[in-house]
């Protein structure tokens, strides 16, 4: 079931989806979306609060009689309406999800591991790191993760990515890291006292710097 | 009905000793105690927001340098508000004071298990209000996720017991209020003729009955693993974390519609008496709007647990039930400007709040669109977007709807009218304010902010933004002072009230004010003609 969901796929395998790309293109979308929506109510809103304001003391409503046939079209139709857009933004938004789940192949695999106040990863060399997580550019990185104590969440905002950690579960989520730079990673499930200060940084190098970065580390652990 | 008539015994007036006010039994006086203990837990977790927003009006530490001291802030902002405001304002102050005068019964059905649901919600208030004072106050927000909620030094029991308090007496209320409309509705007061309040909280009771035990269940089992040492939500011991937030959730959706539910029937009934108009395609509102969201309400939570690590195809089925809540939830809007069409809207000051309660709901509802979304909530849950949404859509817009609806009571309610130049100067700076405040904070959730932070290191280009939104926050509170200003004024000043000031039809209205013991000197006779919203020509 699990996996038929997550892994109803589009575009060619193989090709790395722009997830990012994809989560701004969609929220563009579901901005104009509700805009539309949002501009359309107030206008006839305010319409007719200007247009049938009270012009004389005592003055009551004068409605027109509603129809059998017109009472249930005004339930049905908006229904469908609505249903409409209903469906169409969870189409999309299923297929972004599906993106989201799909661990593209040949990803790098690292183990990260919360803990009140600080994160501590786990490479698959066997090399470890707190707080910053190093990563080769132009390789998908998946993240699986567990906590040791509390729920915490591993929220990077430039990757449009967020997963909650927590003991006894193992989860996952993965970005893609074109370019080397930096990227905040940021706590965003309530976990006491330093919750705002449980932050991190993802450092994205070149494959040749990460490669011997992983060698003097391997190294350094040895000694 | 042995305590209705001693109900009936009691002297006409005001209530001048505390004595009559303690012991009362009386659907109005309850009510209205109703009313003064949930505006307190406004006042003290208004001054809670305040606090919090001087905090985070600028980087680094303002008011507090302990983060701990913001947590215990922002654990009694939530928890008072939701527990301690908004829900007492609306199934005890506006169902206690309204229901029974609205369907023409004397009292409740049961008034003394009114007064003991009246005095288990002051002990949680009382109790709530312990946060000050004991050394260990809570600190689990106002969600209380465990394994952090077993693991804090905080006092988490207080929390729990306060749920549980909450709860009992809402309990308590929901079997009574059922049973009083049921049962004790005046001769020709057909289920087709009630207000729109009326079915709307029936509709929230039946939500409260069916989902409070789920949420006792949850606090419960945290207690037993804090103090008794069971594992509910120990992983090392078989135990599960996401139990907790399955259970609460599946409680804690259906209460937001428990707060929605009451809200909007009050707006449909200002609406409809300061339009005189018939309430537009009533049954549509009734079966479509109110009925489909009770329907609907216990099959969505999974949209707070959408990064939680729930399995993929949940997440993929409560985004669509949850986009499907737009229906129920448009119906009724589409019901409130079908009510405004080819009526003659008076703007006194609680149609202004209707009015503001139509702009923000629509804001915070079409905000929960990008929620439900999973793959857009991915990132935006638990930024501050989430706290924008449903701050417009449940906690000002309902807050809009019980300053409104307290401004249409007060002549019933006092016997005296309010200056409608004050109220509505309140209006109009309260309006002003919480846009500010909260439509700022969107922005600030979509850069990435999270929730429920102390402090912004990482974020420091947003101190502009959260240094308006402060602003906002200092402006909601000039407004709050300005209202409790008119609302003084009207009860020492005011002119004296007639009994329909707004020439309403509905029950209320029709005995004299403010209402005697036992509610109408001659019980109303309805003639087939008769409809709490029949003006003009739908008559
Ligand atoms: C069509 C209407 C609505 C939709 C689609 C919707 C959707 C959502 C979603 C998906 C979330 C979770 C977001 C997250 O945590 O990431 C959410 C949060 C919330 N919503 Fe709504 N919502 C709607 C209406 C309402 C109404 C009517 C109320 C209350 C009267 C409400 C109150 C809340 C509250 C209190 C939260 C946050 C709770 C917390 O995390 O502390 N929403 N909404
Ligand atoms: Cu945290
Ligand atoms: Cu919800």
């Amino acid at each position: 079931m699990n996996e038929a969901f997550a892994y109803a796929e589009r575009g060619a395998p193989g090709q790395i989806p722009d997830v990012p790309g994809g989560w701004d293109h969609l929220f563009g979308e579901m901005l104009i979306d509700i805009t539309i929506i949002g501009i359309l109510f107030t206008v006839i809103t305010v319409y007719l609060l200007i247009r049938y304001r009270r012009r004389e003391q005592g003055q009551e409503g004068n409605p027109p009689r509603l129809t059998t046939a017109a009472a249930i079209g005004w339930a049905i139709i908006p229904a469908f309406i609505f249903m409409a857009d209903d469906f169409y933004l969870a189409a999309e938004g299923w297929t972004l999800f599906n993106e989201y789940r799909r661990v593209p192949e040949n990803a790098y695999e690292v183990k990260v591991e919360g803990s009140m106040w600080s994160w501590h990863f786990i490479y698959p060399e066997g090399v470890e790191s707190f707080g910053e997580l190093r990563v080769p550019a132009g390789t998908p990185v998946v993240v699986r993760m567990t906590s040791k104590d509390v729920v915490h969440s591993f929220f990077i905002p430039d990757f449009r990515v967020k997963q909650d950690m927590m003991p006894g579960r193992m989860t996952y989520l993965w970005f893609y890291p074109k370019a080397p730079g930096e990227h905040l990673i940021t706590c965003a499930e309530y976990c006491g006292l330093m919750h705002s200060g449980m932050k991190g940084m993802i450092k994205v190098v070149s494959q040749d710097e990460f490669n011997n970065w992983i060698e003097t580390e391997k190294k350094n652990n040895n000694t | 009905m042995y305590a209705t008539e001693e109900a009936l015994r009691h002297k006409p007036g005001f209530g001048q000793t505390l004595r009559e006010w303690i012991f009362t039994i009386d659907h109005k006086r309850i009510g209205i105690l109703y009313l003064i203990g949930s505006l307190a837990a406004f006042a003290v977790a208004g001054l809670m927001a305040l606090l919090i927003r001087i905090e985070l009006g600028s980087l680094g530490p303002t008011l507090t340098s302990n983060p701990g001291t913001y947590n215990v802030w922002l654990y009694f902002h939530g928890a008072a508000m939701i527990l301690a405001f908004q829900i007492p304002a609306l199934t005890g102050f506006l169902a206690n004071y309204l229901v029974p005068l609205m369907i023409g019964a004397r009292d409740m059905a049961f008034p003394r298990l009114n007064a003991l649901s009246l005095w288990l919600y002051w002990a949680g208030i009382i109790l709530a209000l312990l946060t000050f004072v004991i050394p260990d106050p809570p600190d689990v927000m106002w969600t209380g996720y465990p394994p952090y909620s077993l693991k804090t030094g905080g006092n988490t029991a207080f929390y729990v017991f306060t749920v549980h308090l909450m709860g009992f007496s809402s309990i308590v209320g929901g079997i009574n209020l059922l049973t009083t409309i049921f049962y004790m509705r005046a001769p020709g007061l057909k289920l087709n003729k009630l207000n729109i309040f009326v079915w709307s909280t029936m509709g929230a009771f039946v939500l409260q009955l069916v989902f409070i035990p789920v949420l006792a269940a949850a606090v419960t089992t945290l207690l037993f693993d804090k103090y008794l040492g069971t594992h509910f939500y120990d992983p090392a011991n078989g135990g599960d974390v996401l139990l907790y937030q399955n259970l609460f959730w599946f409680y804690s959706h259906p209460a937001v519609y428990v707060i929605l539910l009451p809200t909007i029937g009050m707006i449909f009934d200002i609406v409809a008496t300061f339009a005189k108009n018939r309430v537009f395609n009533y049954n549509m509102v009734v079966y479509g709007g109110i009925g489909g969201v009770v329907l609907m309400s216990g099959e969505v939570w999974i949209h707070h647990l959408f990064t939680s690590g729930m399995p993929d195809w949940i997440r993929i089925g409560m985004m669509i039930s949850t986009l499907l809540i737009s229906i129920p939830v448009g119906l009724l809007m589409i019901g409130l400007l079908g009510t405004l069409y080819r009526g003659a809207i008076q703007y006194t000051t609680p149609m202004l709040y209707a009015v503001g309660f139509i702009f923000l709901f629509l804001i915070g509802g079409l905000t929960g669109i990008p929620n439900a979304m999973t793959a857009i909530d991915l990132y935006i849950h638990d930024t501050h977007f989430v706290v924008a949404h449903f701050h417009y859509v449940m906690a000002v817009a309902t807050t809009f709807a019980i300053f409104g609806s307290v401004y249409y009571l007060f002549p019933k309610m006092t016997g005296r009218m309010y200056s409608e130049t004050l109220g509505k100067i309140g209006f109009f700076i309260l309006f002003a304010g919480v846009n500010i405040t909260f439509f700022t904070m969107f922005i600030v959730g979509f850069k990435g902010m999270p929730r429920r932070y102390y402090d912004y290191q990482q974020f420091p280009q947003l101190e502009g933004l959260h240094h308006i939104i402060t602003i906002g926050a200092y402006i909601i509170g000039i407004a709050a002072l300005l209202i409790l200003i008119s609302w003084i004024h009207g009860l020492i000043a005011g002119k004296k009230a007639p009994d329909n000031p707004w020439g309403s039809k509905s029950l209320e209205w029709t005995t004299s004010t403010p209402p005697p013991p036992g509610n109408f000197r001659e019980l109303p006779i309805l003639t087939e003609e008769w409809h709490p919203y029949g003006y003009g020509r739908s008559k």
